[in-house]
Parts: structure tokens; C-alpha cells; sequence
């Protein structure tokens, strides 16, 4: 027998609506942060700017545009607390998340927090300088992008105290994917804010995959900040998968800078998270700067997750290529809003996006909108967004082969998520999440 | 090949049918016995892919009237997997892309429904790996089409052939090809024909559906039927499909309409 003992909710403490109440719930978040080190005195003033930026600000409500979708209230209903130094997840709990490729070259974060015994760079040439934000110094470019006065990145940047840092020197080509690993231990409510900064100097080329994973399952939060630096022709690799536990919070940033003749490459997979927002911002300040944004985001339960992504052009004969791709099932929710800005500067571009959605259940929900802002007057944009179940034809097709219906359906399914993944060239992470969709219930 | 006593494998009585809510079919019978070939001629709009889908069992058709029976089964009744497992076999006129799925992981998985389907132990990877190469052998194709995605990119003509490969490997009762033959080269067209005769047996039959004369240069029917307005007009033999070549499918309406006033 079991006796089920439920308490009357707190109704005061449990619902914030009025803006005092989310700005005291900001500051709350504020005092969560952990004190710097001492190596880090180069950091206070951009924390504290950071802390006096956010004396204005308030968590974001429905009412405001950007987060019109993005229902706030769970996030603010949970009582997060500050990161107490505990035991390291040993070698063997990170192993499962492990890549071949980036055997020796791979930063760990525990909690935010770097753990230099479960990271390995000895396969790196000397020249590039990759560690702990406490090893290298960054002043001139931390905090230094664009965009950086919103709200959550602000939050992050008050709190800096790690991060991960790679700086590759001009003309430098990184044969192996630098892996940053973001391991949650998820046994409290905690605040976690992941710092990624990576500068890819003139002429040189790497490959960096921002992975986060958690070994725990509690409501924790975190709050990433990824800064980018491609200088002139420069280019960069960028694979991002987002797979934290199934009733965390992830709210992150990821900035890019593209210097002219630049490219830049970027995959992103959002599978975990009870809500998670990304917002992804790329600025092309150079002529003739290639981007390229591909993204799957699948989502079962009552999982919501939000994309927000803009490419601003600001000169001629820049091309950007965004496909953006969600498969939704259950009462799950996705949210796209694509933003392309082509200023008059920015003649002769070429920009194209695509916005596809697969809805596997009927209670299943997603608001696409694409935002062009286009002044320039000789440039190609192209946009397109569908929202669909599975084609009929389709299932035909393979019914017509003796194919059962909810086989056809979990194949194609598959054929439709698989195609972001297939974009990712790191053989080892590329078979997981192909064995992650091979799952897939349709 | 007719054969007086063979077995009938398809017989379609009176079939009437619509697709949101539009008559297509109406009133048409057809019988078909093991060994024969019978070719389906018709101007656009006659309803002859409509038949082939129906057939087939897609699901925007409705049957309205009539009856089709498939070795003595009602056909009408059965889901389109069922129907395939059961031998009838749909090459499309426009087979579908699938992107990220290869093609050989398709064939397989469409091989071994099959197999199970008729109590048969499904094949490994290993084993269907050196079938497959068998039958890509007949239709001339090359062994890297079956690593790549499902007709994703594939030209019109390698598309066609797919199909004909999917026929060779499922090897059914009856095999309706709806119109294998457009957007075929000639050379295309024969390594094609010549892959669908290969496949013929005194045991299935052929149904195949064409806008053009020229593919029965290639597979010689049996009996060639017109289509028009949702029926079957006339019916004759593999003469009657030159003599439309020749004189347009007018001249088979006039006929009717003399027939009638007679």
C-alpha cells in the first residue's frame, strides 16, 4: 500500500507574472554565480559591466516578440542553486559520450566547470592555444560580439568564472575535431553556464563540436554562451548537439563573427531538454563570406524548444544556405524564427532557407516564421517553410513494396532526420545519432 | 502467351471508382490469366493510372462499384502491403525519392516482407548482397546504385529500371507497369523490356499501361485493350495498337459510336 501525500501549491511562490517579480527571479539567477579565480582578475570588469547592464533588465515574458512561443513559466516555477564542489564523474561515466576522433583532443566541463582529468589536447599541435579560460587569457575578445546585451547572454557573462578557449594561430589546418564535452551531473537544481569562446585566425581551418550531455535527470538549467571568431578566409566546422536530461532547462547563445572570404559551417541537433531556446546569431562582416546553418530538432513528450536564428549580412556577394528541420510528436512543441537581414551594402548576396516540419502526432505543435529584411536590391533570398505529416504518396510507395504502414512511416521518418545528420563528417558521432534516429518511433 | 485452360490471376468485374468524389472509373471489366500480357492504351485522362493505383490499393481512391478479385481473393479488401505480399507489384510512373535511405537497405527490407510473408526465413545482409548483384546483372545496372539514397538523383531512365529491379527481386503474380516506358532513350528502353520479358513466366502476367506503341515493339502483349472515359472500349490484339499509332484514338471512338448507331 502507498499513501500518496500531496501538499496545497504555494501559489505566491509558484507563479511570476508581474515584471518586479521576474527582475527579482533575474537577480536571484545573478547571485547564483560562482566566485572568480584569482588568475581571472581580467574578467571582473566585463563580469560586473555585465551585472550593471542587467539592473535594467527582466526574464522575458510572452509578451515580448522574441519569445512569443516560449512559455517562460516552468523555468521560472523552479528554484535553481548555486554549483557546490563535488565529486567528478569518473572516466567511466563520460566514456559513453566519448569520440574516437578527438581522442586527444578534448576539453571536459563538469557542471561549467573545467576537469582537467578527463580532458586530453596532447594531440594538438603546440601552436594552438586550447584550455581552461583560466589558463588562457582572452580579454580582447570575451564578450566582445555582437548581441551580446541579451538578456541570458548578459546573465552568462555576469557570471563568467570557466569556460573553454581555442585559439588557432593563422594558416594553422586542425586535422582532428576538438570535442568540447558539457557534462551535466544533474543531481541538483542547479545553474550551469557553459562558456565557449574559439577564434580561428586567418587562413586556418578546425572542426569543433559543442556536445551536451548529462549523467543525472534533474531540473537543472543551463545557460551556454558560444563566441566565434572566423577571420578572412578562415574556415570553421562547427557541429553543436544539445542532449541534456529530459526535465532540464538549456538557454544558449551562439555568436558568430565571419571576416571577409570566410566559411562557416555549423550542424545542430537538439534532441533532450524539457525547454530549451537556442538563439543563433551569425554576422558577416566581410565580402564574400560563405554560412551554411543545418539543424534537427526532435522532440517527443511535452518538450518545447525554440530556435531563433538570424544571419545578418553587412557586405556584397555573401551567400548563406539554413535548412532547419524539426520532426514533432506527442505534445512536444517546436519553434522556428528564421531572421535574414541584407542591408543596401549587401548587393549581389544569395541567401536561401528552408524551414521543414514533420508532425508524427496530432497534438503536436509548431509555429515556423521566416523574417527577411531586405534592402539591398540586387540580391537572390529564397525562403520556403512546410509544415506536413508524412506524404501519403510516399507511404504508398513503400507500402506498394510490401512495406507495413508503421514501418514505412518509422523509415521515413528517419530518411527525413538522417539527412542533417549525414552532415556531420565525424564518423564516431555521426553513427550514434544515426543509431539515436534508427529508434525513432513514428 | 494465351493459353486456353491457365489459371485466371485477375478478374475485374463492372469497377467503378472516384478520388474526392470525381468518377474515374466506370464500369470496367478486365480479366487476366497466367502467362499473358495485356497492354492498356488510352489518352490522358482516360483513367489508366487510376486503375493501376487502384490495384494496387492506394488509399485515395474509392471503389465505388464493382468487384476485383486476385487469385480468387478479393482484392478490394486487402491493404497495399498485403497486396504486394501477395504478388502484385506497382512500378510507378514517377517513383518516389527517399532521401537517407540506400537503396539496397530498402530492397532488402521490401525482399524479406516478402519472405516472411510466405513463411520463408529472411535473408542476411551477406546472402541478399549476392542476389542483388544477380539481378542488377540483368537489368545492367551498376553496383553503386544500391548505396545510394532511393531514386534520390537518379536520372529518368535509372529510376525506370529501379523499378524493374524491385520487380526482378519481389518476382509477383502480376506486375503493372504504368508507363515504364516514358521518358525512356530507345537503349534505355530496351535494356528495360528486355529485363520485364526475362521476368515473364507461364505462371504471372503482365499489365502494362502505355501512352506509346513503341514499348509493344519491345514487349509483345498478348492483347491490347483502349481505354477511354473510364472504360474499356475495345479490345484487340497487338495489331490494334499499330493501327491506333496510325490512326489516333479517334478512330476507335468513331468505331464505337457506328457500332452503337448499327
Amino acid at each position: 500500500m502507498s499513501i500518496q501525500v500531496s501538499t496545497p501549491p504555494d501559489v505566491a511562490e509558484n507563479t511570476i507574472t508581474s515584471k518586479v517579480d521576474r527582475a527579482a527571479y533575474l537577480a536571484e539567477l545573478i547571485n547564483l554565480r560562482s566566485p572568480l579565480a584569482e588568475s581571472l582578475s581580467w574578467v571582473q570588469p566585463i563580469r560586473e559591466q555585465a551585472v550593471t547592464q542587467l539592473k535594467e533588465r527582466s526574464i522575458p515574458s510572452n509578451r515580448d516578440e522574441e519569445w512569443r512561443f516560449t512559455d517562460l513559466a516552468t523555468l521560472l516555477k523552479t528554484r535553481f542553486v548555486g554549483l557546490e564542489p563535488g565529486e567528478l564523474p569518473d572516466s567511466a561515466a563520460i566514456s559513453p559520450f566519448l569520440l574516437a576522433e578527438s581522442a586527444s583532443s578534448r576539453l571536459v566541463f563538469v557542471d561549467g566547470v573545467y576537469a582537467p582529468d578527463l580532458s586530453d589536447t596532447s594531440g594538438l599541435p603546440d601552436t594552438i592555444k586550447i584550455g581552461s579560460l583560466k589558463d588562457v587569457a582572452v580579454p580582447q575578445h570575451l564578450a566582445q560580439q555582437q548581441g551580446a546585451d541579451e538578456v541570458f547572454t548578459l546573465l552568462n557573462t555576469a557570471g563568467v568564472s570557466d569556460g573553454a578557449v581555442v585559439l588557432v594561430p593563422a594558416d594553422t589546418v586542425v586535422e582532428a575535431p576538438i570535442h568540447l564535452l558539457f557534462v551535466a551531473t544533474g543531481t541538483a537544481e542547479t545553474l550551469i553556464q557553459p562558456r565557449v569562446l574559439v577564434v580561428a585566425s586567418t587562413g586556418s581551418r578546425v572542426i569543433f563540436v559543442e556536445d551536451f550531455v548529462a549523467l543525472g535527470d534533474r531540473a537543472y538549467f543551463t545557460n551556454a554562451v558560444t563566441e566565434v571568431w572566423v577571420e578572412g578566409n578562415a574556415e570553421v566546422g562547427h557541429v553543436r548537439v544539445q542532449r541534456e536530461a529530459s526535465s532540464a532547462f538549456h538557454i544558449a547563445k551562439t555568436a558568430v563573427s565571419q571576416a571577409r572570404d570566410s566559411r562557416y559551417q555549423m550542424t545542430v541537433i537538439n534532441l533532450g531538454a524539457s525547454l530549451s531556446r537556442h538563439n543563433l546569431e551569425v554576422y558577416q562582416t566581410g565580402e564574400q563570406t560563405d554560412t551554411t546553418l543545418n539543424a534537427l530538432t526532435l522532440l517527443g513528450q511535452e518538450q518545447l524548444s525554440d530556435t531563433h536564428s538570424l544571419i545578418a549580412f553587412t557586405k556584397p556577394y555573401g551567400t548563406a544556405n539554413q535548412v532547419n528541420k524539426c520532426i514533432v510528436g506527442d505534445r512536444a512543441h517546436a519553434v522556428f524564427n528564421g531572421r535574414i537581414v541584407v542591408p543596401q551594402a549587401a548587393q549581389l548576396t544569395n541567401a536561401a532557407q528552408l524551414s521543414r516540419n514533420l508532425l508524427v502526432s496530432p497534438k503536436a505543435r509548431v509555429d515556423t516564421k521566416p523574417q527577411l529584411e531586405i534592402t539591398a536590391d540586387n540580391v537572390k533570398c529564397a525562403h520556403g517553410a512546410t509544415v506536413s505529416q508524412l506524404e501519403e504518396d510516399e507511404l504508398f510507395y513503400l507500402q506498394s513494396r510490401g512495406i507495413d504502414a508503421t514501418y514505412a512511416r518509422t523509415l521515413l521518418t528517419y530518411a527525413f532526420a538522417v539527412e542533417v545528420v549525414n552532415q556531420i563528417e565525424i564518423p564516431s558521432l555521426r553513427d550514434r545519432l544515426v543509431a539515436h534516429l534508427r529508434q525513432l518511433p513514428s | 502467351m494465351i493459353r486456353e485452360n491457365s489459371e485466371v490471376i485477375l478478374s475485374i468485374q463492372d469497377l467503378s471508382a472516384e478520388v474526392d468524389g470525381n468518377p474515374i472509373l466506370k464500369g470496367l471489366t478486365l480479366e487476366i490469366k497466367a502467362g499473358e500480357v495485356h497492354a492498356i492504351m488510352g489518352p490522358n485522362g482516360s483513367g489508366k493510372s487510376t486503375l493501376s493505383k487502384i490495384l494496387a490499393g492506394h488509399p485515395a481512391y474509392t471503389v465505388t462499384s464493382g468487384s476485383v478479385t486476385f487469385h480468387g481473393k478479393n482484392l478490394l479488401e486487402m491493404e497495399a502491403e498485403e497486396r504486394a505480399k501477395s504478388g502484385i507489384f506497382l512500378a510507378f510512373q514517377y517513383p518516389l525519392e527517399i532521401p537517407g535511405v540506400s537503396n539496397l537497405d530498402f530492397l532488402r527490407v521490401a525482399y524479406n516482407a516478402k519472405r516472411k510473408h510466405e513463411g520463408l526465413e529472411e535473408l542476411d545482409a551477406f546472402d541478399f548482397d549476392e542476389l542483388v548483384q544477380a539481378k542488377l546483372e540483368l537489368l545492367k545496372m551498376n553496383p553503386s546504385f544500391l548505396s545510394r539514397s532511393v531514386n534520390e538523383g537518379f536520372s529518368g531512365g535509372e529510376k525506370k529500371r529501379n523499378e524493374i529491379l524491385q520487380m526482378a527481386l519481389l518476382e509477383p503474380k502480376l506486375a503493372i507497369l504504368d508507363e515504364i516506358d516514358s521518358g525512356l532513350d530507345i537503349d534505355a528502353l530496351k535494356v528495360v523490356s528486355s529485363g520485364v520479358n526475362a521476368l515473364t513466366t507461364p505462371d504471372n502476367a503482365v499489365l502494362l499501361i502505355t501512352h506509346y506503341q513503341r514499348l509493344l515493339n519491345y514487349i509483345e502483349p498478348d492483347y491490347v485493350h483502349v481505354m477511354e472515359a473510364g472504360r474499356i472500349l475495345t479490345t484487340g490484339s497487338k495489331e490494334l495498337a499499330h493501327e491506333l499509332e496510325a490512326r489516333g484514338y479517334d478512330w476507335v471512338r468513331d468505331e464505337e459510336v457506328e457500332a452503337i448507331a448499327r
